[in-house]
């Protein structure tokens, strides 16, 4: 079986965001970068299923050469094979579209994308993907397991859980559930040496144009000063709740 | 040109997230002087949108389409789009909006934004402002495209009545041939989701064990209320994965988000930062969800929350 787990390169969840030039880029001066965490949870899963499935992991990533210290992590987590499309990442559309003509070069069984990147939160790669190649969708996956080309998955609803089978091929949104945050694997030292004879092509990009344009970006209003009250006076914090903020 | 706006709908009700696309996909169709036809599955009352400006009605009845699917429902929704000429698409922030929305735009080829947090700040160009970095950004996108899908943060417009004289016009689309197909739902019944809540109350390590949770429970139950939960707590399997909340759990933006015993680590209030008001109660005055909350009380939860409940209980 043959997956693709496409990554992207997100400022670490505790960066501070600011921006420059005019406000219209991103400041990514100081920050670090990480495997999106969504994106790290289907890597994990696909990891896994390389002795489940005997599957062979290609990771995938669109962006720049600054992309490339997230493939190396992922190839001593495991996968076999990375590829970095050569362009600056720009709407999801691009990227979704950059992926697809890889896609129809190179067939994958089963492509897993993060549910969404905590930069940008679009969540609307691993959908575009499935949508151009009209190949089976789920995304908010939290459980996936395939047998003879088919998949037994389970997607988190809104107030529970819904169960569902479909043939391969097949796109998924992953999230943490697939795998478990304790099951993440922390690539040590022997992961790291074979990650340096691994494959990392650079393939040309298509240079697709966007369709959605930043051309600003805002920080949220500062908030005023927190009103305190004091804990044998309830009565005091119903009161502001019902009639000041008007949301009980 | 035409706005459509997919109204959700739940056990063939629409969900209260239906009203609130429908009053932005009114305002929105009004700007563009165009009609609002508002697209439902399988659903008893989609009349009721008329009241909120829907100019036309159209009810999908398909028993092949009850579960939701984002490619069956795609492929229904995109053969309306071509029929009724439609520029614009509207849909909420739900889990199911957005399955649809991404798959939606892959197979029309078209542009699509999601949390965006308010009516266009221009027509033409197209440009939305929509929320970015979890909440700790907003950027102002231009969209590019004839069809262009958008899907709005909930509670971000409010619903706002507008009577129209809509038609309502049921119709059966044959579904596309797909080998997927759902075995199994579990829902749990009569539980406010925090997708749908108005108000979301939510525990952390402070609660010091997940035998304490019932007064959480029963806080939110008083109140009508989601019950949620920070990120130690569902890793540490006090509360299931689903209640977690913050930058790599679920997005909160209700009306009201109560915090107990969580300190306000930035990833968590990155997840939460749109509900309206928030308001803390933690031991520790150092606290740095203080610095993000409306109102505060500091004390201890184990004698605040089951004073605050009898109070809460006396007043109704």
């Amino acid at each position: 079986m043959n997956i693709l787990v496409c990554v992207s390169n997100v400022p670490d969840t505790t960066s501070k965001i600011n921006f420059i030039d005019s406000d219209s880029k991103f400041d990514k001066n100081g920050v670090q970068f990480i495997i999106n965490p969504n994106d790290e949870f289907g890597l994990t899963k696909a990891v896994w299923m390389k002795n489940s499935n005997n599957a062979s992991v290609t990771v995938l990533t669109v962006g720049d050469s600054s992309a490339e210290a997230i493939l190396r992590k992922c190839l001593a987590i495991g996968a076999d094979k990375a590829v970095r499309i050569d362009c600056e990442a720009k709407d999801a559309f691009s990227v979704a579209k950059e992926i697809v003509l890889h896609c129809e070069n190179i067939k994958y069984d089963l492509i897993i994308c993060g549910r969404e990147s905590i930069d940008y939160n679009g969540g609307l790669v691993p959908g575009l993907i499935a949508g151009y190649l009209d190949y089976n969708y789920i995304t908010n996956c939290i459980s996936l397991e395939i047998d003879s080309g088919k998949a037994t998955c389970a997607r988190e609803i809104s107030g529970g859980t819904e169960f569902s089978e479909c043939d391969l091929p097949l796109v998924i949104g992953a999230q943490k559930g697939l795998v478990e945050e304790s099951d993440l694997i922390i690539p040590n030292m022997r992961g790291i040496m074979m990650a340096r004879q691994k494959p990392l092509e650079v393939s040309k990009a298509q240079n697709i144009n966007s369709k959605a344009i930043d051309n600003k970006f805002f920080k949220p209003e500062e908030k005023g000063e927190v009103k305190l009250v004091k804990s044998d006076e309830l009565d005091k914090l119903i009161d502001l709740l019902e009639n000041e903020a008007k949301v009980i | 040109m035409s706005v459509l706006v997919y109204s959700e709908s739940e056990n063939g009700k629409l969900k209260k997230s239906s009203f609130e696309t429908a009053s932005y996909g009114k305002a929105l169709s009004e700007k563009l002087e165009t009609k609002l036809i508002c697209v439902s599955f399988n659903c008893s009352d989609s009349k009721l949108l008329v009241k909120y400006g829907a100019d036309k009605i159209i009810n999908i009845d398909n028993a092949n389409l009850k579960e939701f699917n984002s490619k069956k429902h795609s492929h229904a929704l995109s053969q309306i789009i071509e029929k009724e000429n439609v520029s614009l698409v509207i849909l909420s922030s739900s889990a199911d909006a957005k399955y649809l929305g991404g798959y939606l735009a892959g197979i029309t080829d078209s542009a699509y934004v999601s949390n965006v947090v308010q009516l266009p700040e221009s027509i033409n160009p197209f440009i939305v402002r929509r929320s970015c970095f979890t909440n700790k950004a907003f950027s102002s996108t231009e969209i590019i495209g004839d069809l262009k899908i958008i899907s709005i943060s909930s509670n971000s417009f409010g619903l706002k009545e507008n009577n129209g004289d809509g038609t309502l016009e049921t119709i059966n689309i044959k579904e596309i041939e797909t080998s997927f197909k759902v075995s199994n739902i579990e829902k749990q019944s009569g539980k406010v989701t925090i997708a749908d809540a108005d108000i979301v109350v939510s525990a952390g390590r402070g609660l010091k064990g997940p035998e304490n949770w019932h007064m959480i429970e029963e806080l939110a139950e008083v109140l009508g209320a989601a019950t949620a939960c920070s990120k130690p707590v569902s890793d540490m399997g006090w509360r299931p994965h689903s209640e977690h909340v913050g930058q790599t759990g679920k997005p909160v933006s209700s009306n009201l988000y109560i915090a107990i015993g969580i300190s306000g680590a930035i990833q968590h209030l990155a997840g939460i930062n749109s509900s309206k008001i928030k308001v803390v109660i933690n031991n520790d005055p150092e606290a740095p969800f203080f610095k993000a909350a409306d109102y505060g009380i500091v004390g201890d939860a184990f004698e605040v929350i089951p004073k605050l409940i009898s109070k809460l209980r006396a007043r109704l």
